[in-house]
């Protein structure tokens, strides 16, 4: 043993020295942990305020509304839909604003570049709806064209160079014109919350792949769920402990954490090819999720039935039920909100899947809304997908506002599990 | 349709028995001497399953299977010409004669006559089949039925134990549930292997692993002789190993200081509050992560490598200064880089749990010796989770090398073998959706060849999650 004897003032220094290095150390540390959380929170206030930025002028639509008159010398009444009514409404609008046509009729067809399809089509149903109208005008009302759209909206400048933007500088003061005679008014945009996709950007709308997202996960928790609590149900309080039902958990452990294409190549493969199931429909996309969601909602459900504690159990067993009684009678129905948080939260995730769906054709383009579970459908991360890769540059603006609609129902999803567990969770 | 009527009727039918069945059982409750051993709900219960499942199993099975026995039986009696055709046009031909017998359009195939006789003959065989097919399926559910129903009343007797062979049924359910997990396993497993091996049949197996040229568009034309070189995988491999590790550069110290931040120093207000928005970041759908690494961080990054190459040409870094001038949208770095963000959340709450499991004891010792709490956590806290963490970041590799939709959207189709973060790149996961997105022919190496890289990814990603599995599944253990 050395004798204790007091430190040196040296060793003293030395230790302080060392304290303080330390105790930097410490603080640099927690600055680490700090600028990990920072970075990851910043990164989604970055992503959703990006795409709120992005979206939010999609919601606005800047419709023109005007009068028409159906010149009889244009239009034949034997057959209403050989008459090009979008260049009689071109010609009648250059007219209002006193512009005159030139000689081979190129500004007329620059003017119909400003107008959507939609207001020909308009026209025709109604002449053809009924012919009487042909001499006489009409007040309609549609969209913009997209890339006039963006011109109000100031995400097309006239200060770019013109060949560097879709609008010509005429055609932009015609757009001013228009304006200025109050032709053209902003308003909520309908449009994108009532239609399914289409060519034209100022008529393409969320709609159809709404209700293709929805008819798919109502089929994939018509499966999923049913099936998962049951197996969850067999192997937490039924099954032998043995090494079947070992090879059993291992192997839906496993499925979880499987790449989610590769559901999407057993669709194809299995479902496609051999059971002949048609493609791009939610049949075969729901088949594909269901799969995909079923080892989710047995651990969920798992790991509910384990909660209930087993004095439960013991006590209707006590009482006489059967083993299936009490399961049935009195631990699921215990386990149910955890099972159904567990379930709600699995289908979201299902909701925003986007590469099995693409593996089993839901890429086409699909104008309608879907009636049945076999007729071709698209869903909205796709429809995210095949807008992102559009060219033209209004379908940007719609892809990020269909991301706030697809974010917006997962909102609503996991606002429901959160309920859901606050509501009815049990602490034992 | 008609199947769809049939099992509607035996809803119906079995409902009838049951009401029948447990009115009886109940009558006997009161008239009979010796207790009844099972309530009329089961004896209800117990008639109707034996009604229903057998009638609506066979229906089941003729419903779904009909069409494949269908096309086996007439392919099998299909006349000698027919039978000569190669194996598509043989196809399109049998989806005419059956579209004909049901009175659908056929394909617009032009058949010469006599073609065109095997047709409406095969179409005739078709339409006979069919209807013999059809009534022999509901004649059978029908006796099943019938036969059900008669078993199941006849069991209403005092002592017969109801309940007992309801719950027998309602086992069997919840197993055939429980195996439908192991067969996802099986279907995944065969449906990827009999594909590649199709695909192995025209690309050896170590010309596709070993190879060094991916280019699947060069074998498109069937007169075109594959050459070796096209499939060479290694490209698409060397892409996804560059994108898995730009990711994990990433994800792995953000996640990990994040965990041990959360778990070692932030107090429960905070935890309360960065979870559930780290489990924000966790639920939003990849897609929405392409769209933004293509349309914002692709164009962004680009801006800054480019304007870094405008200050550097000229000097001294000339040629460095030209390269990053021509840098692409779509580089590896993009998609790596965001693909890390996107494993934050789950690298963070996998080490957060691993974290939380090692033992307060650890903790208090090593702080009771006088160390710090950062000396605790690198010297005592992580050594012990160590296993764990290790398991978490193979987790979040296999994720990252099944994640499909940040690298279509954000990495490109060049297939590079390259470690540079600012080429172009291509992955595995690339390459299936380009190669089964738009038209496919099942016979051609170049869609098959889907299959070969999906069977890789497969086996890669699975025995990732193995060892994962098994090493946090031996470290949670070890501290119970």
């Amino acid at each position: 043993m050395t004798e204790l004897r007091p430190a040196s003032d040296d060793l003293r220094a030395v230790v302080a020295r060392r304290l303080k290095a330390r105790n930097a150390a410490e603080r640099r540390f927690r600055l680490y942990g700090r600028i990990a959380i920072a970075v990851a929170l910043g990164f989604l206030v970055l992503l959703l305020g990006r795409i709120i930025q992005q979206g939010w002028s999609t919601f606005i639509d800047y419709r023109l509304t005007t009068q028409v008159y159906l010149d009889p010398a244009r239009i034949d009444a034997a057959d209403p839909a050989g008459a090009n009514y979008d260049l009689l409404i071109a010609e009648q609008l250059l007219k209002r604003i006193g512009v005159a046509d030139d000689e081979f009729g190129s500004r007329s067809d620059a003017m119909k570049d400003l107008l959507s399809g939609d207001l020909g089509f308009q026209v025709l149903d109604r002449v053809k709806a009924d012919p009487g109208l042909i001499g006489k005008s009409l007040t309609l009302s549609a969209p913009l064209k997209a890339d006039a759209g963006l011109y109000f909206k100031g995400q097309i400048q006239r200060s770019a160079p013109e060949e560097e933007r879709p609008l010509t500088d005429q055609q932009l003061d015609w757009l001013d014109r228009l304006n200025a005679d109050g032709l053209v008014k902003s308003g909520f945009n309908t449009t994108f919350l009532t239609r399914s996709d289409s060519t034209e950007p100022e008529q393409a709308g969320v709609l159809g792949a709404v209700v293709g997202s929805a008819l798919m996960l109502i089929l994939t928790a018509a499966l999923a769920i049913p099936i998962g609590v049951l197996a969850a149900t067999y192997l937490e309080e039924f099954a032998p402990k043995n090494r079947w039902t070992d090879l059993v958990e291992v192997n839906i452990n496993n499925l979880a954490a499987v790449p989610s294409i590769v559901y999407g190549l057993l669709g194809l493969a299995v479902f496609i090819n051999w059971m002949n199931v048609p493609r791009s429909s939610p049949l075969v996309g729901g088949l594909v999720l269901a799969l995909m969601s079923l080892p989710t909602v047995i651990i969920a459900t798992r790991s509910a039935l384990k909660a209930v504690p087993p004095s439960i159990r013991e006590a209707a067993l006590a009482l006489g039920a059967s083993r299936t009684q009490t399961v049935f009678h009195h631990v699921l129905p215990l386990a149910l909100p955890g099972v159904m948080t567990g379930a709600i939260l699995s289908l979201a995730h299902a909701l925003g899947e986007t590469a099995p769906l693409l593996m089993v054709g839901m890429v086409s383009f699909v104008p309608g809304v879907p009636d049945a579970l076999t007729s071709a459908s698209t869903v909205l991360p796709v429809q995210i997908f095949i807008w992102e890769n559009a060219s033209e540059r209004a379908f940007h603006e719609r892809t990020a506002a269909a991301i706030m609609v697809l974010l917006a129902f997962m909102i609503l999803m996991n606002l429901a599990a959160v309920l859901l567990r606050r509501r009815f969770e049990r602490r034992w | 349709m008609l199947t769809f009527i049939a099992l509607l009727v035996l809803v119906a039918f079995s409902g009838a028995v049951y009401a029948l069945a447990r009115r009886r059982a109940g009558a006997l409750a009161l008239a009979a001497a010796s207790p009844i051993n099972s309530r009329p709900v089961h004896h209800g219960a117990y008639a109707a399953v034996w009604t229903a499942v057998p009638a609506a199993l066979v229906l089941l099975f003729t419903g779904l299977l009909g069409d494949r026995v269908e096309e086996t039986l007439v392919s099998a009696r299909l006349p000698e010409a027919v039978r000569a055709m190669e194996a598509a046009e043989r196809q399109v031909f049998l989806d005419d004669a059956i579209s004909l017998a049901r009175g659908k359009a056929r394909s617009e195939t032009p058949y010469p006559a006599d073609l065109q006789v095997a047709l409406d003959q095969a179409a005739g065989e078709v339409r006979a089949l069919e209807s013999r097919m059809r009534a022999f399926s509901l004649a059978a559910a029908a006796v099943l039925a019938l036969a059900g129903a008669a078993w199941g009343l006849s069991r209403v007797r005092a002592p017969f134990r109801a309940r007992e062979g309801v719950e027998r049924w309602l086992q069997a359910l919840l197993l055939a549930c429980s195996v439908t997990a192991v067969f996802t396993t099986v279907g995944i497993v065969a449906s990827l292997v009999w594909e590649s091996w199709r695909f192995f049949q025209s690309v050896p197996p170590q010309a596709f692993l070993f190879g060094l040229e991916w280019d699947p568009q060069s074998a498109m034309y069937a007169d075109q002789v594959v050459s070796e070189g096209a499939f060479g995988a290694i490209p698409l491999f060397a892409g996804t190993f560059l994108i898995m590790l730009i990711a994990m550069l990433v994800a792995a110290p953000v996640g990990l200081f994040a965990a041990i931040y959360l778990s070692e120093y932030a107090s429960a207000r905070t935890r309360a509050i960065v979870k559930p928005l780290l489990e924000v970041l966790a639920g939003v759908p990849t897609v929405v992560y392409g769209f933004f690494a293509a349309l914002t961080v692709g164009p962004l990054f680009r801006a800054g490598f480019n304007a870094i190459g405008a200050q550097l040409v000229g000097g001294p870094l000339n040629e460095l200064g030209l390269y990053l001038g021509e840098v692409q949208n779509q580089m590896a770095l993009v998609a790596g880089a965001v693909m890390g963000v996107m494993l934050i959340p789950f690298v963070s709450s996998l080490s957060d749990d691993i974290i939380n499991a090692v033992p307060q004891s650890l903790r208090d010792g090593s702080l009771a010796m006088g160390a710090t709490r950062s000396e605790t956590v690198k010297k005592v806290v992580l050594p012990a989770a160590l296993p764990g963490v290790m398991a978490a970041m193979l987790l979040a590799v296999s994720r990252a090398v099944g994640e499909t939709m940040i690298v279509t959207m954000a990495a490109g189709l060049q297939a590079k073998t390259t470690l540079n973060p600012l080429e172009t790149v291509t992955t595995v996961t690339v390459q299936i959706v380009t190669l089964l997105t738009g038209d496919q022919e099942f016979d051609s190496p170049r869609t098959l060849s889907a299959f070969g890289l999906g069977l890789t990814l497969f086996a890669v990603t699975l025995m990732l999650n193995v060892v994962a599995l098994r090493i946090v599944q031996k470290y949670r253990e070890q501290y119970d």
